[in-house]
């Protein structure tokens, strides 16, 4: 790939003119098609997913606007968070995998039709998973663990069918290292499987407070060894191929990878911070969210290191900047995580809307956006074809700005919510007082969800052109 | 050992060392608290109804708004004593679909905590009320409404209570009654109270240690400190019902503004009936069914004397104040 900086002049205007792609060379049709209807897949739950948060970001400045029990506030807030979780994020990270997996094993993907029915299986479990969530049959479990087993089990042969298809292409691989890219993406993988057999083996967990030790383990680990991981990856290949150049360091990747491993997995139990489960295991948890911040900063300073005395080409292209945003956001939202499990601010913040701004800094703004530096930095060098330069801006924009109304007002008001806890004042204070916080919410979120709409047009603007067509029949005919 | 060339080596070290990790974080000390934690010897199983009301809150989704889980901590005592392990020792399986107790410990405080519901909002009419359209008895509030939990009143309802409704909320007619399953969840509400601890920090002696302090501050003349105290109390305790404004709801809940027993010089009845509740009173001519719980148990003598001043010199009201060794003395003449 030419370094796109010095095809074109670095002049300056509102508007900063946009480097285009040249076309990929090495063309796999049903390998793209793939890619693209996962990828499309996921679009789908991300509009989905999205638009339901919208509603429910609504609901709390109007909560009379229906009154239909298929729609209400306690059954809708796991459909968001499904969707956007296995549906949206899962789904594009599998596809951008998809891709990454076989490019640096320098072989094609163990089996396409494989591919397919875990993409089959997966879309089925968000399916009936949300619909059922929609007609009150849930887990009884909290965030991330809605589904019933066997809507869950359904996502989880997907990804195990996905697991086993990556390790055979990695195993048949025709090049002898294993890149660091696909150690982050199986251990994702791996990480993953395990951890949903850990949390739907019920043995151990069958009475109030054990199950809170497993959800505490499984919800941050469903975020931490799952998303991050996977984003990571995907990231240590897309990084140096957008800039063209190789990783600052290849040695701290490695440091980052097995610190994430060992620190991220005892960390869980900062979920129930004062709760009656056992102390020690809260202070543990306390201990390893302080040790993360090697995790962080050998992953963040490996990123920024790469890009460093590339920031012009950063600017000049569409997709890196949402890599930019992620990368940091990685280093500063998980940090904030790693405050917020200090007794000392957990008291204040937890159980408050904090929480939520949080979660939206990470999975969006970190894992969203760099999923987003991987499909503008990978679609159009697939099917030849390029978004607008213009929309992909818009899209970044609204996205940014949308999600940092967002979540400056929920940290804002959560912060005030917690101070009014500790004043002792009465509870419905606390309510009455966010409200212009909601309403702030209300609006970062539709410009978030307004983004998400362009994205969807610039998506299909990327569709693999029709000509294909013709020649992949031609094909399939000469081979039969 | 050469992970970057050692396919297996490297992917089974991911895999089982994640295992291994996952045994000593999470599934062990799960199994070891599963194991030693014995529910509190006073502690009952919760009857037929009330756990289908567990069910009906786990379907809905309460937990998505409302912890059930008082941390050790004095900002969290309005709420009850601090939980403990043994608090959901109780909580099991529930069915085939959800083998394992469901999660009611929570993450957000969007609305209050109910570790405690049952004690601190006694009322079966409230609850209903309160879920058929939660605006109907706290206008601030944002909780959705449930009127999918009732259906009309068509007189033929055989032993299900029959709910007013305020106009501004009604349905046509006015009344409403409520399903099997809205029943159910309120029994579960209901049955939501905290079993003392012997020892443990609980709510009155944790409230009261932060109000003698503040009693001390306010000893010095400082009244406005102690009216915010009885604003507060009063917002927490009493407003759900006789609302903020103190007017009550027609016909449901009296209203303490004109109120004769709260404007009586002799306080002592204004007091008996924070302390012990009362029921089927008639007030200015209106009867009034809904039994009002009694609050000995959950506030202390300076809390009562609190909200009885609070009540005694709001929206108009104007009569003598108390002191707590009035509310002290009440409670022992009640006590013999």
């Amino acid at each position: 790939m030419v370094n796109p900086a010095s095809l074109l002049p670095a002049s300056r205007s509102a508007i900063v003119t946009k480097a285009a792609v040249e076309v990929a060379a090495d063309r796999d049709t049903a390998s793209t098609r793939l890619i693209y209807v996962y990828l499309g897949s996921a679009t789908f739950w991300l509009l989905v997913g999205t638009l339901i948060g919208a509603y429910l970001g609504l609901k709390f400045a109007t909560p009379d606007i229906d009154h239909i029990a298929w729609l209400s506030y306690g059954r809708l807030r796991p459909v968001h968070t499904n969707t956007v979780f296995w549906g949206w994020a899962s789904l594009a990270m599998i596809a951008l995998a998809l891709y990454v997996v076989p490019k640096t094993s320098r072989r094609r993907l163990h089996s396409l039709p494989l591919a397919w029915v875990s993409l089959g299986l997966i879309n089925a479990a968000v399916l009936v998973g949300d619909l059922l969530l929609m007609a009150g049959v849930n887990n009884g479990g909290q965030e991330y663990r809605e589904y019933i087993w066997p809507v869950q089990g359904v996502f989880a042969l997907g990804v195990i069918l996905v697991t086993y298809n990556m390790i055979r292409t990695i195993v048949g691989r025709a090049i002898e290292e294993i890149y660091i890219s696909n150690w982050y993406i199986m251990g994702g993988f791996l990480w993953t499987v395990a951890l949903m057999v850990i949390a739907y083996v019920p043995v151990y967990q069958q009475t109030g407070i054990s199950e809170t030790v497993i959800q505490g383990f499984y919800m941050h680990m469903g975020v931490g060894m799952w998303f991050t991981p996977m984003v990571l990856g995907l990231t240590y290949y897309f990084l140096p191929k957008l800039l063209n150049k190789p990783i600052y360091s290849y040695s701290l990747g490695v440091l980052a990878f097995w610190t994430q491993m060992v620190f991220y997995s005892m960390i869980g139990a900062h979920h129930f911070i004062f709760a009656p489960t056992p102390w020690w295991l809260q202070t543990v948890a306390i201990i390893f969210s302080v040790g993360m911040i090697v995790t962080l900063a050998a992953g963040t300073g490996n990123f920024l290191m790469t890009m460093k005395g590339s920031f012009h080409t950063v600017a000049r292209s569409y997709s890196l900047p949402f890599i930019l945003v992620g990368v940091i956001a990685y280093f500063l939202f998980s940090l904030q995580g790693t405050f917020e499990a200090f007794r000392s601010l957990n008291r204040v913040w937890h159980f408050t809307n904090f929480t939520v701004a949080h979660s939206h800094l990470t999975m969006y703004g970190f894992v969203v956006f760099l999923i987003w530096g991987g499909i503008y930095g990978l679609v159009p060098r697939l099917t030849g074809r390029e978004p607008s330069h213009f929309l992909a801006g818009v899209h970044f924009w609204f996205a940014f700005v949308g999600v940092a109304i967002y979540t400056i007002a929920l940290m804002i008001g959560g912060t005030m919510q917690g101070m009014s806890w500790m004043a002792g004042d009465a509870f419905i204070e606390s309510v009455t007082m966010m409200a212009p916080f909601w309403l702030w919410r209300a609006l970062g979120g539709g410009l978030m969800f307004l983004s998400h709409l362009i994205f969807a047009y610039n998506l299909w603007c990327m569709r693999p052109a029709r000509r294909d067509l013709p020649q992949e029949l031609a094909a399939q005919e000469a081979m039969a | 050992m050469n992970f970057h060339r050692n396919h297996w080596l490297l992917l089974g070290t991911i895999f089982f060392g994640f295992i291994g990790l996952a045994f000593i974080i999470a599934i062990l000390p799960a199994q070891w608290m599963q194991r030693n934690t014995e529910p509190l010897p006073e502690a009952k199983p919760l009857s037929d109804i009330e756990q289908r009301g567990l069910e009906v809150y786990i379907a809905e989704g309460c937990v998505a708004c409302h912890t059930q889980q008082v941390r050790p901590l004095p900002m969290d005592s309005p709420w009850g004593r601090p939980t403990a392990a043994a608090d959901y020792a109780l909580l099991g399986p529930m069915d085939v679909w959800r083998p394992y107790s469901p999660a009611v410990l929570g993450s957000a405080r969007t609305g209050p905590d109910l570790s405690n519901i049952g004690a601190r909002q006694s009322s079966e009419t409230w609850q209903y009320l309160h879920l058929y359209n939660p605006r109907a008895v706290v206008k601030e509030s944002i909780m959705p409404a449930y009127p999918w939990l009732f259906e009309p009143a068509t007189g033929a309802e055989g032993d299900a209570p029959v709910v007013t409704i305020p106009e501004a909320y009604a349905p046509e007619g006015g009344k409403v009654v409520p399903t099997e399953q809205g029943q159910a969840l309120v029994a579960y509400l209901l049955a939501l109270r905290q079993i003392p601890i012997e020892g443990a920090s609980g709510t009155t002696q944790t409230a009261s240690t932060e109000t003698s302090r503040d009693s001390d501050a306010s000893a010095g003349g400082d009244e406005e400190k102690a009216d915010a105290k009885g604003a507060s109390l009063y917002a927490n305790t009493c407003a759900s019902c006789h609302q903020a404004n103190g007017e009550g709801l027609p016909g449901t809940f009296p209203p303490l503004v004109g109120n004769a027993v709260v404007l009586a010089d002799d306080p002592g009845e204004h007091i008996d009936t924070i302390l012990n509740g009362a029921q089927g009173r008639t007030i200015d001519g209106t009867e009034y069914a809904s039994p009002m719980p009694g609050f000995a148990d959950q506030l202390d003598d300076d809390q009562v004397a609190a909200i009885v001043n609070h009540e005694r010199t709001s929206w108009g009201n104007d009569a003598p104040t108390v002191t707590a060794e009035d509310v002290a003395g009440r409670r022992e003449a009640g006590a013999e």
